[in-house]
């Protein structure tokens, strides 16, 4: 055990040496990094966001949600349907589940389940896969009465695709805050986590996240509310409410007397009034919105139309002239930083179906700084004491195992910058404890040397048996630990996470810089001093 | 230079006559741990009850009775205020809205919006009522899964006897925590969890160095009867578990003391584990050995370890 040959020494040298360039860039200024040539390793530890302070967010689709929507869709599908095949029908309905539909003549049932059936699609666009051959709506009749019901694997084929598409909205939304290295990723089938790092105000990230952002133009009614809790809208008329001030009554014409929407849009950003100067939001329409829009307000100058969004009113201007350049403007009683949201939301598009934060962690910057303080100056009087206690201990040992310790947080540190891991506060508290338990792996041999010492072997005999006999021991009682680390990196999520990571690592450099460090130091003083007695 | 000892050579300690004693301490602990649990149960935190927690800093000290009647109009339910630290950092907690997830944001900023412009918020963490449901499935899940894998581990590399010792104790020192998180209605959460997971593993450490010990010497000593075998090995490696328990202990209170108020409590399952940890090694896991009926099956048979050869001689 006390012997090393030459490459051995040089590879264990070589380890700590390539630990402590990894380790290098977190003690250095930003900009020297920035300078050092490409191969050298410039990443530093990843601070977790209870350290740097910013928002985590998990955000699930909302089933009922999407489901309602889609079944609007079916309805309209099986409106056009029944229309263009000249089918009579009564009681067109959406219910939870689907749609249903009572079609007039017994004679036409045949011929209207023909038609509808085409409107269940495959899931799986290509036929492939284990959803090949599966539809997304179920097609039953039950005399003159149809039911279309969604499948349940069409519905998590949708929401799928749902989450896809939102990652992506939600990606342009934050970009457009201009905050730094934002994460947005899938977590199971119908979540997003969206982790944004340093930035300060989570009511407006929330805002901006959960608004799905339906921009519509549709004609107000020609009856308008009389009181501010009107009991219901006429015919073709919905009653929605304004936004800012909240809750004024409109009756505005329902969606299927078409207007004119916000996926026509191809740009909108915070402006100013002419007049007033005050903050409005101006958008321009595509070719196809453009006409629209022309042949909207052509058709009814003088009348008032609304602007919704997400089932609010906006604001609801009167058409003075028809408007045939496709540019517009909307004003609603905005700051300039609700313009620019509102632009931001606009731009990046609709969500395809409205998403539930149903998580949030918001760390303070100054609350993340604290923590560092804290976690630095408890580490580093842990470290201190730790340090003092080996050597009042063990002496000339000691001072070898605190080597090794030093060795074993440079590689540490190393290891977690290499591997781009987060360190989070209870990552902290998981390195803190590594230094009261690296030690361990030392106390376990420097005791089994005393122990073969006494029961009478030569020094060098003993302290080659104590490391030998100490090896199995460690290598059990570390096992365990490495276990449960592994079991809570599955459980854990952020910081616990964090924790789970440190510890393992940690475990790992102890037990090699035990191993090899504090052996090869050992050997090297009984290589020297041929010592006649164990020295502590 | 003259260096520390912590325990003595050769110590002579006769645990395993001590371990009536320890028996009957461990027990009423339990029982008191059990008692404690049904009655005043754990104070579960956001993560497992669902909930808000803001954390903000004032101006100038807060005054708590004040804040108090003005949230309480918010009918937000049961609101719980507390000074955190500092005596201008106050932590607000908010139960479970009754709703879904959308009712938990909606409360949040009600409550943002009765406190005022004048306020930083340190944190806020809101966790609905589904997510709460699943972090409560998962660390049940996660600790049962820890005291299995270590059963399984242990099984392998010892014997049966020793695994259902070691994750005795384990569980001994699980309900002694959960018992003292009872008494001081600490908040219980995902951390805490974690950090009894890592006790789980300190406190094998500590086992299966003893236990490792124990094994050697029925190898080495075929005739010495059981107790007295395990009194040795706990003397012979006393010296150990106590340096080792102490410097974790160490480093565990700098961080008690300075770590921060953030992970005070976590630190404190730790530091209390350790101890319980420790005791519980040479307390509780080595003389169940004895009370688990191993002697009688191998005592005078000659080896008790299945792989003899694996483990003290390999390099």
């Amino acid at each position: 055990m006390l012997y090393f040959s030459r490459w051995k020494i040089a590879l264990i040298v070589a380890v700590v040496g390539f630990g402590a360039l990894l380790a290098a860039p977190n003690v250095l200024p930003a900009n020297f990094r920035a300078a050092l040539s490409g191969w050298l390793p410039s990443d530093t530890v990843n601070l977790g966001l209870d350290l740097k302070g910013g928002s985590y967010l998990l955000l699930e689709v909302d089933r009922k949600d999407l489901v309602a929507h889609l079944a609007k869709q079916l309805q309209g599908d099986v409106r056009q349907i029944l229309r263009k095949n000249h089918i009579g029908y009564v009681d067109l309905k959406r219910g939870t589940q689907g749609v249903s539909v009572r079609i007039r003549n017994a004679s036409d049932v045949e011929k209207a389940l023909d038609a509808i059936k085409g409107l269940a699609e495959p899931i799986s666009p290509r036929g492939i896969g284990p959803l090949a051959g599966e539809r997304d709506v179920d097609v039953c009749s039950d005399g003159r009465m149809i039911t279309l019901q969604f499948t349940a694997k069409g519905v998590d084929a949708k929401i799928s695709g749902a989450v896809e598409q939102a990652i992506e909205v939600i990606r342009r939304r934050i970009d457009a805050l201009g905050t730094t290295e934002p994460t947005i990723r899938r977590q199971g089938t119908n979540r997003i986590v969206v982790q944004v790092p340093g930035f300060q105000e989570p009511e407006r990230l929330k805002e901006l996240l959960s608004a799905t952002a339906k921009l519509q133009f549709r004609l107000l009614c020609r009856d308008q509310p009389k009181s501010a809790k009107p009991r219901r809208a006429p015919p073709g008329c919905e009653l929605l409410y304004s936004r800012d001030p909240a809750g004024r009554p409109y009756f505005v014409q329902t969606a299927s007397s078409a207007g004119v929407d916000g996926e026509d849009l191809v740009l909108a950003r915070p402006d100013f009034a002419g007049r007033t100067n005050e903050p409005v939001v101006t958008f321009l329409f595509n070719q196809h919105g453009a006409m629209r829009f022309g042949r909207l307000t052509q058709a009814n100058v003088g009348r008032r139309f609304a602007i919704i969004l997400d089932n609010s009113v906006i604001s609801a201007p009167v058409i003075h002239e028809p408007i045939l350049g496709g540019t517009g403007q909307i004003s609603g009683n905005f700051t300039l930083q609700s313009a620019n949201d509102l632009a931001i939301l606009l731009r990046s598009g609709a969500l395809p179906a409205k998403l539930v934060i149903i998580q949030e962690r918001t760390v303070g910057a100054t609350l993340g700084a604290d923590s560092i303080a804290a976690g630095e100056l408890a580490s580093i009087i842990a470290i201190i004491a730790v340090v003092l206690f080996m050597v009042i201990t063990y002496g000339l040992f000691g001072m070898f195992a605190d080597i090794a310790l030093a060795a074993n947080l440079v590689v540490l540190l190393g290891l977690l910058s290499f591997l781009r891991a987060t360190l989070t506060l209870p990552g902290i508290a998981g390195i803190v404890l590594t230094v009261g338990m690296a030690v361990d792996a030392n106390v376990l041999i420097f005791e089994r040397i005393r122990e073969e010492w006494r029961a009478g072997r030569s020094p060098i005999n003993a302290i080659d048996t104590g490391f030998k006999r100490a090896l199995g021991t460690i290598f059990d009682a570390n096992i365990t630990t490495l276990i449960v680390a592994a079991i809570l990196f599955c459980l854990g999520s952020g910081p616990v996470r964090g924790f789970a990571v440190t510890l393992a690592l940690g475990i790992m450099t102890s037990v090699f810089t035990a191993f090899t460090l504090t052996r090869l130091l050992v050997a090297l003083w009984v290589g020297r001093t041929r010592p006649k007695t164990i020295p502590f | 230079m003259r260096l520390l000892r912590f325990v003595p050579d050769n110590t002579a300690i006769a645990f395993m006559r001590l371990s009536r004693v320890a028996y009957l301490c461990s027990s009423l602990g339990l029982l008191a741990s059990l008692v404690l649990f049904f009655t005043m149960g754990l104070n579960y935190g956001i993560d497992f009850r669902g909930g808000t927690l803001v954390e903000i800093k004032t101006k100038t000290p807060a005054r708590i009775a004040e804040l108090r009647s003005t949230l309480a109009t918010l009918g937000l339910g049961e609101v719980e205020i507390q000074q955190f630290g500092a005596s201008d950092d106050i932590l607000i907690r908010l139960v479970r809205q009754p709703g879904g997830d959308d009712a938990q944001q909606d409360a949040v900023g009600r409550l943002k919006q009765a406190l005022g412009p004048d306020v930083t918020y340190r944190r806020t963490e809101v966790i609905g009522p589904k997510v709460s449901k699943e972090l409560a499935r998962q660390g049940t899940i996660a600790v049962l899964a820890a005291v299995m894998a270590v059963l399984i581990y242990i099984w392998l590399r010892f014997e049966w006897q020793f695994a259902i010792g070691a994750v005795l104790a384990l569980v001994h020192d699980i309900t002694l925590t959960i018992g003292i998180f009872c008494v001081f209605q600490f908040q219980f959460t995902l951390s805490i969890i974690a950090a009894l997971l890592t006790i789980v593993g300190y406190s094998l450490n500590d086992t299966v160095v003893v236990y490792d010990r124990i094994r050697e010497n029925l190898r080495k000593y075929k005739k010495k009867p059981l107790p007295e075998l395990i009194d040795l090995s706990i003397n012979e490696t006393l010296s150990r578990t106590t340096l080792t328990s102490f410097t974790t202990v160490l480093a565990l209170l700098a961080l008690y003391i300075f770590g921060g108020e953030v992970i005070r409590d976590f630190t404190f399952a730790m530091l209390w584990g350790v101890v319980v940890g420790t005791y519980s090694s040479i307390f509780v896991a080595s003389p169940l050995l004895i009370t688990l009926g191993m002697m009688k099956r191998n005592r005078g048979q000659g080896d008790l370890s299945p792989q003899k050869q694996t483990h003290t001689s390999q390099c």
